[in-house]
């Protein structure tokens, strides 16, 4: 190996061939070209003509230079040219030992560590050594030298695992290996040395590669005080660093997708920073894990959330079975209701409530329990479970804490209760008073319109005041709450429905719920409880932090999940029976160790700048300047007719100019020629197939939306219908010929200047002649009343068209009826009128109303539902825009596309469907 | 089966004849372009063919009045024959290497072949002798000559760069040279100046290429002759080619010259051009050299 600067040869002998090049100069100098044989019988007329220059011809220079370059570029390339090339290791006798980590913490920087490891493997190739590779992590490495070559299909399939490398295992085996020539490990930084780099340096040199960055970490997710924590944990001496924490998720529709990003400033030295993240209950509840976002993603940045960070599990019980036939006064209905979105429901009989492991436990007007439930209760809510009782007739009549306190209510009661404001009483009802600071509700807006006509009263101790959450205007107590061991017991002293007070019906009862279900912490996940069960793989985390499922991978002892993942327990989320354990790399919020090396170990970063082998381009370099040699010698020799000269030298041209410029050039071209090319191929597309065109606002966004709208509806056209429209296209209004396209989409913006009046001569032909055009103002949300904004801005673009009077479309037009029975023509909004032609006055044919419009379609389809957004898709299909919410907004996004498919059939069918009308009556006629 | 020289004799006939058939059909084909009208002298003297009869003036010789004629009026007449005193054409295509030319295409000794051949059929259906110089043969008339002359013809072989047109020793008569009279000066001059000296009438059309005339060379050309003997390396093509049509132009200039003092026909016709227009030229000047 030999090097000049950055670049090195691997046969620098053959550099000796350049001294060959002035030989090479003083030979081409002497022989001229050859010149060209041509039999000619008016040579005996040439005789005898003055020759203009007749000295002997020599090569010019400039071809000279060229064909030296040739040569020089081709001893060049074959003497092995390197880019950076890298020194040539120390000892050439015996094979290479390659250790890399391969754990999670290896994965952020993976591409990195595959390319040292094949710069490695290329060096080792030049040299002819043999290579073990060797990744920590693999349970089974193979231990056997191979050529370098081969390794290197091996490397590409690498991936990192999942789990920690197994560093002190290697070191043991490390006695099965032959002869080690020297040994180099891709280490992570991490972790305990484990006597590795003594292990090695015992049989040969070692070299430790340390990367730049060492990998962070996430601590497991926890819930504290609603919010969402999690820790990122990093090595001691860490940099200033900026992660991100990904929340990801199912969102409505059930697919994956981050559902909160939290940046994060990591101050230099922090080793374990916390971040609280703030969901709203739904999203919370459908977090399924949290990870740092790239380039930190690993499966040790990741965290994956099992049950204890799923929806809460409250069982309602009710206390009578009287009110069950009513379902407004059923006993749990107003309850049923608030809490379906935020959490799992179970309503199981009294006796079986605490088999249904709930967090929250709701009674409503429970009065009596047997002694068996009482210390069940007793011992969950102690055990950290929260208990809410409804006050109602039942507990009312009863006696229960009235002399003694009742473990399962957090005060004491007086008899009987109160009412107020009825026919029999002087008070009028009673409302709330502002919640107390620092108290569980606190914060809550409280509405004017809660009043109390009943209520249980609670026995005036002294700790009442303490324990009062919400209070009326008069003082006394409405929601009490007493802390019970590690677990809570909260009262309404009201009933759980609209009986005794309009709480139930008020927002404030569903954001007292939700405030209630927040604090509810998790039933206990502790060690003790992963024992004693086989625990099966559900879906498996990579090396890398991806989420996959697992199959074939065998079920793991519970004792096994209480230590770290190894390849025989992969990280991922586990189940046995209903239970699910999230396993995770990372254990507990500790920060990460760094690597600790013996002194005196040779280390080193990754190589900064790859070695590149340069033959292929001087090679291709010299071949290319021997095809210059070619024409250049043609060129002298007369051999190149002149149009091809011409021809070369525009290529010539071409080359020089780069391609931006004739673009230019083009364009400066006369305008209506370039139109005429530009069309040819649009002509061509749009007339040997279906397809639907949108006009082009300027609107970058409107435009993008538009045209995922019209692929969505051609995809659904395609899927249900005999029409399958190709790819839309986009059409500029004022250039493009329309006649091509059965129907033109025309979101209107602000933006858009109105059609000059070229343009509306050639949109009045297309409309005349059979086009049609949906005018979309998509302003239906913002509309007031008859007219959305929008409405000003159609008339600019559309007030010189020729246009027909114009109707709300009637239910019997054929719209409603030409593929799909519709109503009304929803797009991602609703309810705003949609208008087309006036049809004449309706005849009645058959007894059937039946509209005679001129046979044909309806010029212009006039609407604010945005109608784009509800078809748009993306490239893979999926809806890019939301509608509604929930089931009736995937009702309403189906509506939506039933009404294209109507549209796209009006269109291409005309009134065929309104002449169906007839068919019972022709049938008829026939039969006779 | 004999085998022998009848056998090469057959076989030289076949591929003689191989080249035979198109030559001719081209020839017949090229020869129907030009309309005859009425054949023969068109006026009276000695031949076969009656022409005219003519009232009998004195001194017209007794024998010589047509009775049969002369018993329908009331004057005599004489019955007057057609002169059908035949002219004897001698064609000269040039045999030299350098009609091979141009190498691709047709060349200017097929040119010259069909047009000398086409020539002969027109003379022999206005009853006039043909014969060929260069290859010698003695004139004759008839369909048979014709044929002859196609077979002479197509089968020459060549072996100088250039000739000269030379009269056969002894005859007389009209001289048609078809060449591209492109011979070196001193190789022209004599040959010119001896037909001049024996008082031939000579025909002389110059068949040249375009590129002949065009000069359409360019770059470092070496030219050689066709049969390679003679080259000349040119620099630069493109730099001679005024020289060249200058060179040219002076030659044709020359052989107009000679033609106007001694009474010839000269005209020049390129391969690229329609032949009939040669044709016709070629008729129309031995029609005229007839009269």
């Amino acid at each position: 190996m030999m090097s000049f600067g950055a670049i090195g040869f691997v046969t620098p002998a053959l550099l000796a061939a350049l001294l060959a090049l002035p030989v090479l100069w003083w030979l081409l100098r002497a022989t001229p070209p050859a010149p060209m044989r041509r039999a000619f019988p008016g040579i005996s007329l040439l005789f005898g003509l003055k020759d203009t220059e007749r000295t002997p011809a020599r090569t010019p220079w400039w071809l000279l230079a060229l064909r030296m370059a040739v040569l020089a570029l081709a001893i060049l390339g074959l003497a092995g040219p390197l880019l950076n090339p890298a020194p040539a290791p120390e000892r050439a006798d015996g094979p290479l030992l390659i250790v890399m980590d391969g754990g999670c913490a290896s994965a952020p920087d993976w591409s990195a560590r595959q390319g040292e490891v094949r710069q490695i493997l290329d060096r080792a190739d030049r040299a002819g050594r043999a290579v073990h590779l060797v990744s920590l992590s693999d349970a089974a490495p193979d231990l056997a030298p191979r050529a370098a070559a081969d390794w290197a299909g091996v490397l590409d399939t690498m991936r990192p695992a999942g789990w920690a490398p197994d560093r002190a295992a290697f070191a043991a085996r490390l006695d099965e290996m032959g002869d080690i020539g020297a040994s180099i490990w891709i280490s992570d930084g991490l972790g305990e040395a484990d006597n590795l780099v003594e292990a090695l340096s015992a049989r040969g040199p070692v070299e430790v590669v340390l990367p730049e960055d060492v990998a962070l970490a996430l601590a497991p997710a926890m819930f504290e005080d609603g919010q969402l924590v999690t820790h990122i944990l990093r090595a001691p001496g860490a940099p200033a660093q900026e992660v991100s924490v990904q929340v990801i998720g199912t969102d409505a529709a059930g697919i994956e997708r981050v559902l909160d990003q939290v940046g994060q400033i990591l101050a230099p030295g922090d080793e374990v920073t916390r971040v609280a993240i703030d969901l709203p209950l739904e999203l919370r509840n459908r977090v399924s894990r949290l990870t740092l976002s790239a380039p930190y993603k690993s499966a040790g940045a990741t965290v994956l959330t099992d049950d204890a960070l799923q929806r809460r599990r409250i069982a309602l019980v009710a206390g009578g079975r009287s009110g069950e036939a009513q379902s407004l006064t059923a006993p749990l209905h107003y309850l049923r209701t608030a809490l379906q979105p935020v959490a799992e429901l179970v309503e199981p009989p009294l006796a079986e409530v605490l088999d249904a492991s709930p967090d929250i436990v709701m009674l409503a007007d429970v009065a009596n329990f047997s002694e068996e439930e009482r210390s069940g209760l007793e011992d969950w809510v102690r055990e950290g479970g929260l208990l809410v009782r409804f006050a109602g007739p039942r507990m009312a009549a009863s006696a229960t804490g009235q002399m003694v306190r009742d473990s399962l209510l957090p005060v004491r009661l007086r008899e009987g209760g109160r009412s107020l404001g009825g026919a029999m009483s002087w008070g009028d009802p009673k409302r709330l008073r502002p919640f107390p600071q620092g108290t569980l509700f606190d914060g809550l807006d409280l509405p004017e319109d809660v009043d109390v006509v009943s209520q249980v009263m609670a026995q005036p101790d002294p700790d009442l005041a303490d324990r009062t959450l919400v209070a009326l205007e008069d003082g006394t107590p409405l929601v009490t709450a007493r802390d019970e061991g590690r677990g809570r017991v909260i009262l309404f002293h009201v009933t759980a429905t609209p009986r005794w007070s309009s709480l139930p019906l008020s927002g404030l009862f569903l954001q007292m719920l939700d405030r209630i279900a927040r604090v509810a912490q998790s039933g206990e996940r502790g060690e003790a409880a992963l024992e004693g069960a086989i625990w099966t793989p559900e879906r498996v985390l990579d090396g890398m932090g991806e989420v996959t499922d697992a199959d074939r991978i065998a079920g793991v002892a519970g004792a096994r999940l209480a230590q770290a993942p190894g390849p025989d327990a992969p990280p991922g989320l586990y189940r046995a029976g209903v239970r699910g354990h999230a396993y995770n790399v990372m254990r507990d919020a500790t920060a990460l160790q760094r690597l600790d090396l013996p002194a005196g170990t040779a280390t080193r970063g990754y190589t900064v700048r790859a070695e590149r082998d340069l033959t292929g381009l001087f090679l291709s370099g010299a071949m290319l300047a021997l095809m210059l040699d070619i024409l250049a010698t043609l060129a002298l020799g007369g051999r190149l007719r002149p149009a091809a000269r011409a021809g070369l030298g525009g290529l010539a041209l071409l080359f020089v100019m780069g391609a931006q410029d004739v673009q230019a050039q083009n364009v400066d071209t006369q305008a209506v020629e370039t139109q005429a090319v530009r069309d040819d191929p649009r002509a061509i597309y749009a007339t040997s197939e279906t397809v639907l065109a949108y006009v082009r606002t300027g609107d970058a966004e409107v435009d993008r939306i538009s045209r995922a709208g019209l692929s969505g509806l051609s995809l659904v056209l395609a899927r249900r219908t005999a029409i399958e429209p190709a790819e839309p296209v986009a059409v500029d209004i004022e250039r493009d010929e329309l006649a091509f396209y059965p129907m033109l989409y025309w979101p209107v913006t602000d933006a858009q200047a109105p059609p000059g009046p070229e343009a509306v001569a050639r949109i009045n032909t297309y409309l005349r002649t059979g086009g049609m055009i949906l005018f979309d103002t998509r302003d239906t949300h913002l509309a007031v009343g008859a007219e959305g904004p929008g409405n000003a801005q159609l008339r600019r673009l559309a007030g010189q068209l020729d246009l027909p009077p114009l109707e709300r479309i009637p239910p019997d037009h054929v719209m409603t009826r030409a593929f799909y029975l519709l109503d009304d023509f929803p797009g991602r909004y609703v309810g705003a009128p949609v208008w087309a032609e006036a049809s004449f006055a309706p005849e009645d044919v058959d007894g059937v109303p039946f509209r005679n419009l001129n046979d044909g379609v309806s010029p212009v389809i006039i609407g604010g539902n945005d109608w784009a957004s509800a078809w748009a898709v993306d490239d893979l299909g999926n809806f890019i825009r939301p509608v509604g919410r929930g089931v009736p907004g995937e009702r309403q996004r189906e509506m939506a596309l039933r009404f294209g498919v109507n549209l796209v059939m009006y269109v291409m069918t005309g009134n065929y469907k309104s002449d169906q009308v007839h068919v019972p009556a022709l049938l008829e006629r026939l039969g006779q | 089966m004999r085998s022998g020289p009848s056998d090469n004799l057959q076989g030289a006939a076949r591929r003689a004849a191989g080249a035979l058939p198109p030559l001719l059909a081209r020839a017949e084909r090229l020869a129907a372009t030009v309309v005859l009208g009425e054949h023969g002298r068109r006026r009276a003297g000695i031949g076969e063919e009656f022409w005219q009869y003519r009232q009998a003036i004195p001194g017209d010789a007794a024998g010589a009045i047509d009775w049969r004629r002369s018993g329908r009026s009331d004057t005599a007449f004489v019955r007057q024959t057609e002169w059908s005193a035949a002219q004897t054409v001698t064609l000269n295509v040039d045999p030299a290497l350098s009609m091979d030319y141009p190498e691709h295409g047709e060349s200017k000794r097929t040119r010259a072949a069909v047009l000398a051949c086409a020539l002969s059929l027109l003379l022999v259906r206005g009853g006039e002798r043909v014969g060929l110089a260069a290859p010698d043969l003695p004139p004759g008339a008839g369909r048979g000559q014709v044929d002859r002359i196609a077979g002479l013809l197509s089968g020459m072989t060549p072996h100088e760069d250039y000739c000269v047109p030379a009269m056969p020793d002894g005859r007389r008569g009209l001289l048609v040279a078809l060449s591209d009279f492109l011979a070196p000066d001193p190789l022209l001059m004599p040959a010119l100046d001896a037909l001049a000296a024996q008082g031939q009438r000579v025909v002389l059309l110059q068949i040249t290429d375009e590129s002949e005339e065009t000069f359409p060379f360019d770059g470092r050309t070496e030219f050689r002759s066709m049969s390679g003997a003679l080259s000349f390396e040119a620099e630069r093509a493109r730099a001679l080619r005024d020289g060249y049509r200058a060179k040219l132009a002076a030659r044709r200039d020359m052989l107009r010259a000679r033609s106007r003092s001694a009474g010839w026909s000269f005209a020049t016709h390129r391969v690229q051009e329609p032949a009939s227009r040669a044709l016709l030229w070629l008729h129309r000047v031995i029609e005229g050299e007839r009269r």
